[in-house]
């Protein structure tokens, strides 16, 4: 089965890190993401830009609107994900919780939607 | 006896262990449940000219069949591919006869039923679900039943059971019994889900019989198994201690007429020696790994019970002690209702009804008729007969086994003469 990933956290701290926690932050991610694709589980991932770049639209009758931020305004804002592949949800939940984002953040495990037969 | 009656039998006999084979069969939990469902409604039919030998296996090898064929319509898969030829394989006249069929080889750690508890149980499944989960997989109790046993309404219940089910599937919780390294985390909750199992065997709420006998085993049987895992835990063998020792006095729990005895009226000469001097091996055993916990103690209790000659040699102090320090352990008011009844016993009756009647004040047990029949006893203790004639009443109000309401009907009847 697939399964998302989608790591939530307070983005502003994680920008406020002094420079070399931040650089130990990244590292982490990146170790996790080199595990994932040893494992032949990795289907795709990425870390996003911070929520203040996010544009939001809406389509009513027809008509499109944007408005600038991310959809919900919360405390923890999405930051990144990994898109996995895995046997059951044992192995997806154990996979975030090694994801250096559970740790200080959260991490929202999802199964995708099966491809239509 | 009615072919209907039969097979509801024997549906709430081994219901559990066909829909565990079937889910693993399936790898669906949904679908294995319309295959059970579909299973018995053929059984109405088909046993029409006689009841299969082992009716189980029939049940099983005929869901399993419904399952095939409705994979193939609805273009599914089944996680358990190759052993769809071993199905399709067997002859009809042999469904239910052969002996070497897979659903009896299932008596290991890796035991299906095992399995669908830790399904049930997955953190992964919000908690207020996992307990009505359980009882609605393993002990076929339906909706209905569970909402009047939890006191809550059927449509809430019956929502959350699908819910749960829905998620197992969509989420793909795994059918398996975890790694041991997980296993501790989740021990406490399926511990809780096999004393469940034999609660409801022990005084199931919604049966008209007292003992459900075969609830109470398959939950022993649970316990063994758990035991089998992990021999080093003392709260697993705590809890098997514990049930073992309610266990051993299930013929004297009942009266011919199957009217509910009290352990203090109990024939002490029918209770189960050997079963009981096995479980307080087992207890000791526990107590000597020297990491205390509830169960310990639970157990301990119930063997104090057990190893009085009469039940007026019954050691209520060191019962009243062991409640003392099962509060400390799991504080709550069910536990306090019983701390409250040994201090009763042990030390003084006005000071535990007022304990009692604190705890009722409160308001943390309503519509509790434990609560009501223990006030209801004490005071005829006391020779309270018309305060003792009303707690009777108010316990009758809201008690739904059918056993219990005959015991306490009669000693309503006592207190009024």
């Amino acid at each position: 089965m697939r399964y998302m990933l989608l790591i939530y956290g307070d983005e502003s701290a994680w920008f406020n890190l002094p420079e070399a926690e931040l650089k130990k932050g990244y590292q982490a991610y990146m170790d996790n993401t080199e595990e994932l694709i040893k494992s032949g589980c990795m289907r795709a991932g990425s870390e996003l830009k911070p929520a203040t770049t996010a544009t939001t639209v809406r389509v009513r009758d027809g008509k499109p609107s944007f408005a600038d931020g991310p959809f919900a305004e919360t405390k923890e804002q999405l930051g990144g994900y990994y898109l996995i592949e895995c046997d059951s949800l044992d192995d997806a939940l154990a996979w975030a919780a090694k994801c250096p984002g559970a740790t200080h953040g959260s991490v929202e495990v999802r199964p995708v939607a099966a491809d239509p037969a | 006896m009615i072919l209907s009656h039969a097979i509801d039998a024997i549906h709430r006999r081994d219901g559990a262990r066909v829909l565990a084979a079937l889910i693993r069969f399936a790898g669906n939990f949904e679908l294995a449940e319309d295959a059970l469902q579909e299973a018995l409604t053929r059984a109405l039919v088909e046993w029409q000219r006689g009841i299969p030998d082992r009716p189980a296996a029939w049940l099983t090898t005929v869901g399993k069949r419904w399952l095939i064929d409705e994979v193939r319509k609805q273009r599914l898969q089944l996680s358990n591919a190759e052993a769809v030829d071993e199905v399709l394989g067997s002859a009809p006249a042999d469904i239910g006869t052969q002996p070497e069929h897979q659903f009896e080889r299932a008596q290991s750690p890796e035991d299906d039923v095992l399995r669908l508890i830790f399904t049930c149980c997955h953190p992964a499944i919000p908690e207020q679900a996992q307990l009505g989960l359980a009882l609605n997989a393993v002990c076929r109790l339906t909706a209905a039943e569970i909402a009047r046993a939890y006191l809550e309404s059927e449509e809430t219940v019956a929502q959350r059971l699908v819910r749960a089910k829905r998620k197992i599937t969509a989420a793909g919780v795994p059918f398996v019994v975890p790694e041991k390294s997980e296993l501790a985390g989740r021990l406490d909750i399926v511990m809780n889900v096999i004393y469940l199992v034999f609660n409801e065997g022990y005084t199931g709420a919604q049966s008209a019989e007292l003992i459900r006998v075969s609830l109470c085993e398959e939950a022993l049987r649970l316990g063994r198994l758990l035991r089998e895992l992990l021999p080093e835990e003392p709260e697993v063998l705590a809890l098997l201690a514990l049930m073992q020792l309610h266990h051993a006095r299930r013929h004297a729990r009942c009266s011919q007429d199957r009217d509910l005895i009290t352990l203090e009226q109990q024939d002490r000469t029918l209770w189960d020696r050997p079963a009981i001097d096995e479980a307080l091996q087992l207890l000791d055993q526990a107590v000597l790994m020297r990491r205390p916990g509830s169960r310990q103690i639970e157990a301990a209790i119930a063997a104090l019970h057990c190893q009085a000659p009469r039940a007026e040699l019954t050691d209520w102090p060191q019962i009243c002690a062991l409640y003392g320090a099962l509060q400390r352990h799991r504080p709550g008011p069910v536990v306090a209702l019983n701390a409250a009844v040994a201090h009763a016993m042990a030390f003084d009756i006005d000071e535990g009804l007022e304990r009692i009647e604190a705890l009722a004040a409160s308001g943390e047990l309503p519509r509790y008729h434990l609560l009501h029949a223990a006030r209801a006893d004490l005071l005829r203790r006391k020779k309270d007969f018309l305060a003792a004639q009303r707690a009777y009443e108010d316990a009758l109000a809201l008690c739904n086994n059918q056993t219990e309401r005959r015991f306490l009907l009669k000693r309503l009847k006592e207190v009024g003469n």
